[in-house]
């Protein structure tokens, strides 16, 4: 698992994810991962003094078939989790398909219950499921992007980061997601008057890296978002959409995809469809789940752990 | 036999008594990520219905938003008359790689 140049087989993952109890510490240095075993001393001398946040995604609320009758009821064991964390995080990024149908009442829901969240600074992003709307994101802005420009994209200074959220669901082309010019040119402005030594986390809700084209698990032009990120000595893209864990890095760059709290999905191309993934009941905490993130002062590296509902 | 087509007949005299020709209706059918079929070909004037059968969410859009469907849940459908001839793409905005294309000849 160490020097990962590809996606993590999430069988491997979830070896190391069991072996650890509590899941696995990635620590990024000098662009090289290293799984560090969470609860160790080295974890504890890792974190110590961090700036520290969550990623939670894919809450899917309203969704109830036959991967998860209970959606709802697995989010909330998600926010029981995050509420437990012994060092509560400052922040809480959202990156995406909070609702199932972008209906009202899922929206409702979904205020409703991730108002239950202790963190109360929660930095939301689009998914695909959340501008379905006639008006497309309309519902999803007027509750979480308030403020925001375009589509729903915007950036904040926190903890010494600078945080940028983009929107790539919404782009009415057949073919696969994209960013756009208009959010292109709003982005090489708002890194214009950033110091390359700033860490910057990007988050978005589909891949901004391709994963499998062929189900939609990419940007067409990430590309151009990732060469404006070039100069940065230290750059974490997080992103959710495809249920599941998977890492990269490549240069400067550490691309972080996370569990969802609804469904798995497969793993890239091992299904005939990116569908819901059925598995027992025992082992469906197994693969849902919510990500913990340290930046430590003096390293350019984020700490970055994914813990699943199953974990202790 | 008769009984079965007589309701069908009076639906059809109801339509031409308010105006517009024979309406034909068709169906396509969303099912494992994709459109069956993929090409379909109507008469102008056809009005088609897509019927998810997935146990995921679909929708339609038309290239150029000429119709654009509601979230379609298992089950949902969705329908369209085609008024004029021509060759219509659509695709689901959810998975942006489902496209189809909807051939209505004049």
């Amino acid at each position: 698992m160490r020097n990962e140049t590809r996606p993590i087989a999430r069988r491997q993952a979830l070896k190391c994810m069991a072996w650890a109890g509590a899941g696995v510490a990635w620590a990024v240095v000098g662009g090289v991962p290293r799984s560090v075993l969470v609860g160790s001393a080295k974890a504890a001398e890792m974190t110590a003094g961090a700036f520290h946040f969550v990623q939670i995604s894919d809450n899917h609320f309203g969704f109830g078939k036959e991967a998860n009758p209970d959606a709802l009821g697995t989010a909330k064991e998600a926010i029981a989790k995050i509420n437990a964390m012994p060092t509560p995080p400052s922040l809480i990024l959202h990156t995406g398909d909070i609702t199932h149908l972008s209906k009202p009442v899922e929206f409702d829901i979904a205020q409703q219950t991730l108002g239950e969240l202790r963190t109360k600074d929660i930095f939301f992003t689009p998914g695909e499921h959340d501008v379905l709307d006639q008006d497309p994101g309309s519902l999803y802005r007027e509750r979480f992007a308030k403020g925001s420009k375009g589509d729903g994209w915007y950036s904040f200074d926190q903890g010494g980061v600078h945080f940028v959220a983009l929107v790539n669901v919404m782009s009415f082309a057949a073919g696969n997601a994209k960013i756009g010019a208009d959010q292109l040119d709003w982005l090489a402005a708002d890194l214009k008057s950033r110091s390359a030594s700033t860490p910057i986390v990007v988050f978005a809700h589909i891949p901004l890296w391709p994963i499998y084209p062929d189900w939609g698990w990419n940007t067409v032009d990430s590309e151009l978002a990732l060469a404006e990120l070039k100069r940065f000595g230290s750059v974490t893209v997080l992103n959710g959409h495809i249920h599941q864990v998977l890492q990269k890095v490549e240069g400067n760059v550490a691309f972080h995809t996370a569990m969802s709290t609804a469904y798995p999905q497969p793993r890239p191309g091992e299904a005939p469809s990116p569908g819901p993934l059925k598995v027992p009941a025992d082992q469906l905490r197994r693969l849902l789940g919510v990500r913990s993130i340290d930046v430590v002062p003096g390293k350019t590296a984020l700490a970055v752990v994914d813990t699943t509902l199953a974990d202790a | 036999m008769k009984k079965r087509v007589l309701p069908a007949l009076a639906v059809a005299l109801t339509l031409a008594a308010g105006g517009p020709s024979w309406a034909a209706e068709a169906a396509i059918t969303i099912k494992e990520y994709g459109f069956k079929p993929n090409v379909l070909v109507v008469a102008k004037g056809t009005k088609v219905t897509w019927t998810n059968e997935d146990d995921i969410p679909h929708n339609i859009v038309g290239a150029g938003s000429l119709f654009r469907s509601a979230a379609l849940d298992t089950k949902d459908s969705f329908s369209f008359t085609f008024e004029n001839a021509g060759s219509y793409t659509y695709f689901c905005q959810l998975h942006p790689f489902m496209t189809g294309k909807v051939v209505v000849n004049p």
